[in-house]
């Protein structure tokens, strides 16, 4: 790690923004630590890292999202501290989320001016005056819109720049732009890109944090690399490849590899596909996407936030309704109308969130047998049985403390994952689908979930796991599909494989 | 392995313990000191005949409560209780042969189809409620707002104010019949003194023992409670939310239904808007009783409860000296402070959760 900023380039000019040892803690967890940044005048910097390197905490430090940290940030050479995001706004620095917040209900114009509408002496909306503003700063942006247009009815690209010329009438020097291309076509990305040149040939700074490294490495002057809470390097874009970055990224060669980050694949295509998905797409995030799943076999699917896991997961579990393509199950032609359908048919699922499948305020016992009530009478709840099965899993899982009458909200984050596994456990299903099965886990309960994996694996289970991690993918996968913007970027199904590689097809 | 779990049990914590049991403790709290209240203040209200007037003037909501009690249990909501009960009241009345005085163009059949023909209006009715939250996902706050307004507009168009008095014979015996009598001994007249029960209370017990016996031990039951416990979970969990809430606002408007007509047999006549009252009542009995409006966490035995307290209040600022206009802004108050004590259960219930 440099203790001294680096700045090699940008010609002496004096930085816009310093960000001087800064570190962070979450509770007991150091999310930065002695962190040196600056943006100059006039650049767009590239910001890279895995999940939880630690650029989006950076990134809301300096957008006054997050107060109390250790160091010091300075702008235009002076020391601040920033005490909400109002503040930063109010210190010319904006930030375009990657959820965008805009209100489809409204006009372009009024989304432009939300919150500060021109009024006339009457203390009533200048429609007139909104309009043209709306107008002039849309114009500026090198772009025909018309402002009375509503929202919604524009692309996600356009819907985009409009958030982006909100920042600016604000009066924003510097942009923070959070994972701007993940939901935009390559014609929209050509068109954001004009824009953010335009900006910076205006003498903007722009901040450009992305997981798309081709995106990164076109678009921006310097290119700074996170890992592990800690800034690896700054570096000018020009001498950098993408596999430079990724080296810096994942750390290879400093360290020898570690556990996940490589894996040798061993698809075996004599096993029977147990689920067909074929030329799926939702009509959103989703584009003609395939995959079979084969059961004996957990099949891995690795790609950014926002690429499509979250959706295809639902629409096999008969959540989300399918505008094309067709699912087989054993052969036969499916179509899962809601999620009782869909286990009724022998899929089973466990969200990425938590809190989306389970019952905090019940008992844990509830929480298991939840999913094979009809399963244990017709009719009626035995909670004997109920517990009697519980008690079995919680000694399968190690699910810690080990009982079954206490509230599920009372267990640790990790043990509520094995709760949730456990729920289908019971009954092994067809296929088994994990949307981020070890997200935010401590190790020994990772490591418990992954034996669970790998056993229903063994019992002849189709295993489904999507990720944003490719640890996740590479500890657990048979064979991967990398998912990129919705529709299969490329497949992995024998031999030796990388985290470099996962991240350079995504 | 309970007598394990017992032993594993940690010390008796206070603050968990109310968290857990506000809503339980509170209605049961309030119902205790409005009993005293009453009989200190008035010496005709802890009576024998006294208290069993209040249970039979409640038991025509206790049957519109224990639907309710489903529906609120799945975090829903049906404003069209009342309207339905009088709609389905005067639908049986409909189909009933009236005295030559009253001037309405019914249709007179057999009893027992007037029976099945009101009952199947009132299914009519839920299964309208339930194909508009489920298929087409109205809100149930508006969908029943609009059901209250059709149902009405149904008992307008059957009687067009009109008064119906006749009922098939179930019905007159179930709504203003006794079903047997307690015999007291001789009083001071040296006649034989007895107290009357009234069919309707036996017909509210049964609608509650059986909703009790749903809710708590059948699969149905089960899911009713998960579905009010964390929608999405369930969903999750490849439970039929659809299903589940679509046949809670079915069952509601059955019971809604029987009501109604027990409701015109124990008034003694079936008329436009006579049980507008009934809609904030079996409202009120539910919620005052504990029965989260979040979902989820409840059941019969607060709606009991709940409704005791309404019987109680209702009854006995009758029996004290009061100016009647403020008996409705009384009923008012105490509903709101059920409200808050309701939704302060939930927040400490979560703010609990949260710190374990």
């Amino acid at each position: 790690m440099t203790d001294q900023p680096i700045q090699k380039s940008g010609g002496g000019k004096p930085p816009l923004l310093e960000l001087e040892h800064v570190s962070k803690h979450f509770g007991g967890v150091m999310a930065l630590n002695d962190v040196d940044f600056t943006l100059l005048p006039g650049e767009i910097h590239g910001l890279v890292g895995e999940n939880g390197a630690g650029k989006s905490t950076t990134m809301k430090i300096i957008a006054g999202v997050h107060t109390d940290y250790d160091g010091t940030m300075k702008i235009r050479g002076q020391s601040v501290r920033l005490r909400s995001a109002r503040d930063a706004l109010a210190n010319s620095i904006g930030m375009v989320h990657q959820e965008l917040s805009i209100v489809p209900e409204l006009t372009v114009a009024e989304n432009v001016f939300l919150g500060n509408q021109p009024l006339t002496s009457l203390g009533t909306v200048d429609w007139g005056r909104m309009n043209r503003e709306a107008k002039t700063l849309i114009a500026s942006l090198g772009l025909n819109i018309d402002p009375t247009t509503t929202m919604g009815s524009l692309p996600v690209g356009l819907q985009q720049l409009v958030e982006l010329s909100r920042v600016l009438f604000s009066g924003a020097q510097i942009i923070i732009l959070d994972e701007p291309t993940s939901a935009l076509s390559p014609p929209e990305v050509r068109q954001l890109f004009e824009v953010l040149r335009r900006l910076r040939a205006e003498g903007r700074s722009m901040v450009f944090i992305s997981h798309f490294l081709d995106d990164v490495l076109e678009i921006s002057d310097r290119v700074t690399v996170f890992r592990n809470g800690e800034k690896v390097i700054t570096e000018d874009t020009k001498n950098l490849t993408k596999d430079d970055v990724i080296s810096y990224m994942i750390g290879r060669g400093s360290k020898g590899m570690h556990m996940g980050e490589n894996a040798e694949l061993k698809a075996d295509d004599s096993k029977p596909i147990v689920l067909s998905v074929e030329g799926v797409s939702d009509g959103r995030s989703l584009r003609d996407f395939s995959i079979d799943l084969r059961g004996g076999e957990i099949t891995g699917v690795y790609g950014f936030m926002g690429s499509g896991q979250i959706e295809l997961a639902r629409a096999l579990f008969g959540k989300l309704p399918l505008r094309r393509g067709s699912l087989k199950l054993d052969g036969k032609p499916v179509k899962f109308r809601s999620t009782a359908a869909a286990r009724a048919a022998g899929i089973a699922f466990v969200p990425e969130n938590r809190r989306m499948m389970l019952f905090r305020q019940e008992p844990v016992y509830k929480n298991v047998s939840i999913s094979i009530l009809d399963r244990i009478h017709r009719l009626l709840v035995k909670p004997a049985e109920e517990k009697r099965i519980t008690e079995t899993h919680i000694k399968d899982l190690q699910i810690r403390p080990p009982r079954t009458a206490i509230p599920l909200g009372s267990l640790s984050g990790g043990n509520q994952q094995k709760v949730a596994l456990a729920k289908w456990l019971t009954h092994l299903p067809k296929v088994l689908i994990l949307s981020e099965p070890t997200r935010g886990m401590d190790v020994g309960a990772k490591e418990d979930v992954i034996r669970i994996v790998k056993t229903l694996r063994d019992k002849g289970v189709a295993v489904l796991v999507l990720s944003t991690e490719p640890e996740t993918i590479l500890t657990l996968a048979d064979r991967v599909t990398v998912i990129r913007k919705g529709a299969v970027a490329k497949r992995f199904s024998k031999g030796h494989i990388e985290k470099a590689d996962l991240l350079a097809a995504a | 392995m309970s007598e394990a779990e017992v032993t594993t049990e940690r010390g008796f914590d206070l603050k968990r313990f109310l968290a857990d049991q506000l809503r339980n403790i509170a209605p049961v709290f309030t119902l205790v000191a409005l009993v005293v209240f009453f009989s200190i203040a008035s010496s005709s209200f802890l009576t024998l005949d006294n208290t069993l007037n209040i249970i039979r003037q409640s038991s025509i909501t206790g049957i519109i409560a224990v639907g309710l009690t489903f529906v609120i249990l799945t975090a829903e909501i049906d404003l069209s209780v009342a309207a339905i009960a009088n709609a389905v009241g005067i639908t049986v009345a409909y189909f009933t042969i009236q005295p030559d005085y009253v001037n309405i163009a019914n249709m007179p059949v057999q009893g027992w189809i007037a029976i099945i023909l009101a009952v199947a209006a009132a299914f009519a009715f839920g299964l309208v409620t339930a194909g508009g939250i489920t298929i087409i996902g109205i809100p149930s706050f508006i969908m029943t707002l609009a059901m209250m307004q059709i149902a009405n507009g149904v008992s307008a168009m059957l009687v067009r104010g009109q008064i119906a008095y006749q009922y098939p014979d179930l019905i007159t015996t179930l709504g203003s019949g006794t079903a047997f009598k307690i015999p007291l001994g001789i009083d001071a007249a040296g006649k034989a003194a007895f107290i009357p029960i009234g069919w309707t209370i036996i017909v509210c017990l049964i609608f509650l023992i059986v909703g009790h016996l749903v809710l708590t031990y059948t699969r149905y039951g089960r899911y009713i409670y998960m579905v009010g416990g964390n929608r999405e979970a369930a969903e999750y969990s490849g439970v039929n939310v659809k299903f589940i809430v679509g046949s809670v606002m079915v069952i509601c408007a059955v019971c809604s239904g029987v009501a109604g007509m027990l409701g015109v047999a124990y008034f003694g006549s079936a008329q436009q808007n006579q049980f507008d009252t009934f809609l904030l009542d079996a409202i009120a009995a539910v919620v005052v009783g504990g029965t989260s409006l979040f979902g989820g966490r409840g059941g019969i035995g607060n709606t009991i409860i709940g409704l005791l307290v309404l019987g109680v209040v209702n009854n006995g600022l009758d029996h004290i000296q009061i100016d009647s206009f403020l008996k409705i802004l009384i009923r008012g108050l105490i509903l709101l402070a059920a409200l808050i004590i309701n939704v302060y259960a939930q927040v400490l219930k979560e703010k609990q959760a949260d710190l374990d």
